[in-house]
């Protein structure tokens, strides 16, 4: 997975999924409809001072409430490059690697930054570095099996890949 | 080491001897469910990933109850989505209009579901069926298009947390208030990823709308489930509404449990939550004056038929204060022929009640009772986020629907010994 950088929006403890997309905008699960109502009733200005790329960093239970899929998809269809918690509530959590939005864990993150800091989340190698100079933080390992669905492209891409395996092993 | 009633039913539901916290599995699925809003989306993954036929149709539950009685034309639009493919696949459990009712309410009530199966909604409050001894997580659409093609589910088996109840309850307490005040002692993440198993002699007496309301909340504390024993009171409801055979799964006396929570319930009284968590709350004896404009009794947590009797009792010869908006909502069709034939809807409108249909409308801030900036409700659902049921600068208080009616009658929010 290629490091993403960018800069940083923060957000507090249970951030709830009516907060990321409220309810009254769930007659459309069009992307870009929903994106464009994305974090509204947390902050009613963040569609208009975020720009694509950038990252939101919160606290504990981000994505808690409701099943909706429309959460995870109003967020990456707003071109948030991935999101960083404390931890996620666990509905949210599958759902982001089930439709292939980059979310990691991180104890630290959220108590050393402020808005506006430019951060760098390097997957591969597991680190978080704020700013060029910035000391690395750890993020909490991916579940070799989450891992398997993002690199499939989500759940339907990973069902798709066992049946073609299924298929190929078949006598017939 | 032995195994919790979760750990039980997962496993019957694989291939394994059994399971183990943490463990990864795939769990074969008795339902899959989703909605109006959540529904359309799966339907997409389906077709995207090339489905042309659901794995059971009999094993698929869609229930347009969310933005119904259509709300506006893109409302209208979702159901018509789901509709065409509820016909195209002939699926059996297709409910909207007239056979149409809160989900989470209609479905146990119709004896779609039974204990022992395990059931996955695109409705995080799919894990009311709970109460019925099933296992039962809410989950997002994708999740829901691929047990539409597969019929299975992966899962990490969760760590279950036990909790004791004790005590007999106080008057005017019920399921709604013994929730909430787990929910204020453990938090809103006190139990994230794991199973809430209620056990102990207070759930011996719980009424299954009791057991359900209590259920339906647990992912207000952040857990992938709540579960019930099955006892004598589960298969009288189960007898009632199904002949299918069930399997009832009692926890081995040495199964593990991460943590044991005892609740002494004689000490509780009627809770209310304040905005904006369900974990916010407070006795009702603490609640100060907080004047209310709207009261809305009814959703997947509170609209039975038990939670209206309980209104009804408080609300018979009073009226609800002139600046209270009284909202009933009766979560089925069969709950408000049942209020009807009870004489509960001539309470309701003596009351000064605006009596809707079916629906989960106000509950999510949907339609049928949206507030006003400044505004603040009383409401006998099961969130109270920012915005929940309209303007973001509006409130929503969580309580039980006597202490709904009570507040109602008086303005403010208010137990029924309030009232004189």
């Amino acid at each position: 997975m290629k490091t993403l950088q960018g800069r940083i929006w923060t957000f507090g403890d249970n951030i709830d999924t009516d907060a990321i997309i409220p309810a009254r905008y769930l007659n459309t699960s069009d992307p870009a409809s929903l994106a464009a109502h994305c974090m509204e009733d947390a902050d009613p200005d963040f569609m208009k001072k975020m720009r694509p790329g950038d990252i939101l960093v919160a606290g504990e239970n981000f994505g808690c409430g409701s099943s909706r899929e429309h959460a995870p998809i109003a967020i990456k269809a707003a071109g948030i490059a991935c999101v960083v918690a404390k931890s996620f509530a666990r509905i949210f959590y599958r759902n982001a690697f089930n439709m292939g939005l980059p979310i990691f864990e991180s104890g630290e993150l959220h108590d050393r930054v402020t808005d506006g800091d430019e951060i760098e989340v390097d997957a591969d190698r597991g680190l978080i570095r704020i700013g060029p100079d910035g000391p690395p933080l750890k993020i909490e390992p991916i579940p070799p099996f989450m891992q398997q669905l993002l690199t499939d492209g989500g759940l339907m891409g990973h069902l798709a890949r066992k049946a073609a395996g299924r298929a190929e092993r078949s006598p017939a | 080491m032995g195994m919790t009633i979760t750990e039980k039913i997962l496993c019957r539901h694989t291939h394994l001897d059994r399971v183990h916290p943490g463990e990864l599995i795939s769990a074969r699925v008795d339902l899959a469910l989703a909605n109006d809003i959540t529904a359309p989306i799966a339907i997409a993954e389906f077709r995207r990933a090339g489905g042309t036929k659901v794995f059971d149709r009999n094993k698929i539950a869609l229930v347009c109850d969310h933005f119904t009685p259509n709300k506006d034309i893109e409302s209208a639009g979702q159901c018509r989505t789901v509709r065409a493919f509820a016909r195209e696949q002939a699926i059996d459990h297709f409910y909207e209009g007239g056979n149409c009712g809160v989900e989470h309410a209609l479905l146990p009530e119709q004896g779609v579901v039974l204990p022992g199966e395990v059931v996955i909604g695109a409705d995080s409050h799919t894990c009311t069926y709970g109460a019925l001894g099933a296992f039962a997580t809410g989950v997002g659409s994708t999740d829901l298009a691929a047990a539409m093609l597969t019929g299975e589910a992966w899962f990490k088996v969760p760590e279950s947390m036990k909790f004791v109840l004790t005590g007999a309850l106080k008057p005017w307490v019920s399921g709604k208030d013994l929730i909430l005040h787990i929910i204020g002692r453990i938090g809103v993440d006190g139990a994230r990823y794991r199973a809430m198993e209620f056990s102990g002699e207070t759930v011996a007496a719980l009424t299954m709308a009791d057991r359900l309301t209590m259920a339906n909340m647990a992912i207000e504390a952040g857990a992938k489930n709540g579960i019930f024993p099955v006892d004598v009171t589960t298969r009288a409801y189960v007898a009632a509404r199904s002949d299918r055979r069930y399997v009832a799964d009692p926890p081995d006396p040495d199964a593990d449990y991460r943590d044991v929570l005892e609740i002494d319930c004689s000490a509780i009284e009627p809770q209310v939550a304040f905005p904006h968590l369900p974990s916010n709350v407070r006795g009702i004896g603490e609640v100060g004056d907080v004047r209310i404009d709207q009261a809305v009794i009814g959703s997947c947590t509170n609209g039975r038929i038990e939670d209206l009797r309980f209104a009804a009792r408080v609300l018979r010869g009073r009226k609800a204060a002139r600046d209270v908006r009284l909202l009933v909502l009766p979560a089925t069709p069969s709950v408000y022929r049942a209020a009807l034939e009870e004489g509960l809807l001539a309470v309701f409108l003596d009351a000064g009640a605006v009596i809707g249909p079916p629906t989960c409308g106000p509950c999510l801030g949907g339609h049928m009772g949206i507030l006003a900036a400044g505004e603040r409700a009383v409401a006998t659902t099961n969130r109270n986020f920012v915005g929940r049921m309209g303007h973001r600068e509006s409130e929503v208080y969580l309580a039980n629907p006597a202490v709904a009616a009570a507040s109602a009658v008086l303005g403010r929010l208010a137990g029924p010994d309030d009232l004189t």
